[in-house]
């Protein structure tokens, strides 16, 4: 290969993988296997404490996984990737890996459900403390740090209401404040947006969703940007200070700008133990190849069959900011000129009971709680996904009672739109 | 040479061509980079002098410390700094008063001096700053990646096979 860039397409396809050395298999293998052998007790003590590169238990790694890691690292352009469990267990352990008791972080207040669930509540237990601001109001975010804020989390694309987020204005108050910023990317995907280019310092994912996009295999996914100076305020202890889980070993000194990767892994992944299977590292990896094909048929459907139901007598409003008329589309424009995503949300003009009907009447699109399928997909956000917020927070995240969640799969759109039209016609 | 981005071809040729490296600010604790990277060095068929006047007669991995550079009774083709940037010059000139005169300075990662470098380079020596052996063989063999880590290096061609479990060479051929 040469010393330019490869393009996006190449990079995944083919980063991180390599031959099978010993067979010459060419698909990555799945290495279903807990363990691995060590040449010599030597070469153990190595792997152990961080001084040789390899696998020791499928808990921490796995040949497979690694292959998924490094490929979302190129794609995101950072400098190293820790997969997961699932979306959840990767924030878990980003937030593990910067937060100390009595810390707090800035957050956004639209963002998927789920996560203002686990920030809002289960961090609790931790006493990690989230304050929440309005993405569109900057004022709200600065005006909540103090000395004990350790980071600001985003979506770059919201979910439910698929509005971006101006990563760059985030990324300058955060590094003003001496914090880093952490992007949710998991609606837009790399292949939209980049955030660690518009100034992140580290990326999250559900792998789950579109990286995946075949609605088979939960996973989920850090990506070190390996920008941020862990050291510098002394704020960080996990990654600059001596690590007693490993004889005195001080992390950032040692890894330099791939530490935090390392960090997730080897003190996150290892203690609390929310891996992935090989197997869904292997599905996801098939996944992500065609990436770049789905992603564009994804966002051409969505702008085609938004355009059509906003005009629709039974819709009272829709928001998708890949339409012109979008408060959000200037927005979209600068950051994701490519396609606005496949996630958008409308209202009925008949409100709540109008979009139970519709919901129950459609016959291609599933009901269910996902997103970035190739399957279309819809759910009542206010019911499921957002459903333990409360009214005010739903109004906020974008989730009222009236609204309805589409998520545009890859199918024909005008079999999408005949769905849309049938169901619409008996709400 | 352009210090903020080497070449691949560049590092590669350096790891296949060097021998023998002598580790300036080789420390004997097993936790400090210098160690991490002498072992993984010594793992893979390099010969590693360490050079600390602190450990100067005690051995470090197996291997005699010497106090300074001039004090290793044999030719080396690489010269591996673990100190600060500001030290860089006074080691260049004690590397150019070698002879034979090695063939590369390297130093480590957050090690940088424009100067001293410029100077070495004018005696024809090749020099890398800012970055680790290990962290660049393990990225041009392949190995990096089984801790997560972008290579950067995207290859069909059949990865290197070393003794052992685990262990892969550089792949990229010396142009």
């Amino acid at each position: 290969m040469s010393n330019s860039e490869p393009g996006f397409s190449t990079l995944a396809i083919h980063a991180g993988a390599q031959p099978d050395p010993t067979t010459g298999a060419r698909a990555t293998p799945i290495y279903q296997t807990t363990s691995f052998v060590f040449e010599d007790t030597d070469h153990a003590a190595s792997l152990f404490g961080l001084k040789a590169f390899g696998n020791i238990y499928t808990r921490i790694m796995n040949p497979t996984q690694a292959v998924l890691e490094e490929r979302i690292a190129a794609l995101e352009g950072g400098t190293a990737a820790l997969a997961t469990g699932s979306g959840h267990g990767a924030q878990l352990l980003v937030f593990h890996t910067i937060m100390q008791p009595g810390d707090n972080f800035i957050a956004a207040n639209k963002l998927y459900g789920g996560s203002i669930n686990q920030f809002g509540h289960a961090f609790k237990s931790f006493d990690w403390h989230v304050r929440w601001c309005d993405p569109s109001d900057l004022d709200s975010v600065e005006s909540q740090i103090d000395d004990r804020t350790r980071a600001i989390f985003i979506e770059s694309l919201a979910n439910p209401g698929g509005t971006f987020v101006d990563i760059k204005a985030f990324a300058d108050i955060a590094h003003k404040h001496g914090i880093p910023l952490i992007v949710d990317n998991t609606m837009a995907s790399p292949y939209l947006v980049r955030p660690i280019e518009h100034g992140a310092d580290l990326v999250v994912h559900s792998l789950t969703k579109f990286i995946g996009g075949h609605g088979n295999s939960m996973g989920g996914v850090i990506v070190d940007g390996g920008t941020f100076d862990w050291t510098a305020s002394g704020n960080y202890p996990m990654l600059s200070e001596p690590r007693p889980e490993y004889g005195g070993i001080v992390l950032h000194e040692t890894f330099g700008n791939f530490a935090f990767a390392i960090a997730c892994r080897v003190l996150g992944l290892r203690d609390f133990g929310p891996a992935i299977s090989p197997f869904n590292a292997f599905l996801i990896l098939t996944g992500v190849e065609t990436l770049p094909l789905r992603m564009q048929r994804h966002c051409d459907n969505t702008l085609e069959v938004a355009s059509w139901i906003k005009n629709h007598d039974k819709v009272a409003w829709v928001s998708y900011s890949g339409l012109e008329d979008d408060d959000n589309h200037a927005l979209m424009k600068a950051y994701s000129p490519k396609g606005a995503g496949a996630v958008f949300t409308f209202g009925l003009k008949g409100g709540y009971e109008a979009g139970v009907k519709f919901v129950e009447a459609l016959e291609i699109f599933s009901h269910l709680a996902n997103i970035g399928d190739t399957r279309s997909l819809v759910i009542h956000p206010a019911s499921t996904t957002h459903r333990q917020l409360s009214p005010e927070q739903q109004v906020a995240a974008g989730a009222g009672s009236d609204v309805v969640r589409l998520s545009i799969g890859i199918e024909d759109v005008a079999d999408i739109i005949g769905d849309l039209s049938q169901a619409l016609d008996k709400a | 040479m352009n210090h903020d981005r080497y070449p691949d071809s560049y590092i590669a040729n350096i790891l296949h061509s060097v021998k023998s490296i002598a580790m300036i600010g080789a420390s004997a604790k097993d936790v400090r980079p210098s160690y991490i990277a002498m072992k993984y060095l010594l793992a893979k068929g390099y010969e590693v002098i360490p050079v600390n006047p602190g450990q100067a007669g005690k051995e470090i991995l197996g291997q005699l410390v010497y106090a300074k550079l001039s004090d290793i009774p044999k030719p080396v083709d690489m010269v591996d700094v673990f100190r600060g940037s500001d030290a860089l010059p006074s080691i260049v000139d004690d590397v150019l008063a070698l002879d034979p005169r090695p063939q590369v300075l390297w130093a480590q990662l957050t090690v940088r001096n424009d100067a001293a470098a410029e100077k070495a380079e004018a005696a024809g020596l090749k020099v890398v700053m800012n970055r680790c052996p290990k962290i660049e063989y393990g990225r041009h063999s392949g190995e990096i990646g089984w801790n997560g880590v972008n290579s950067r290096i995207i290859s069909a061609r059949k990865p290197v096979l070393q003794r052992g479990y685990q262990a892969l060479g550089i792949r990229a051929r010396p142009q």
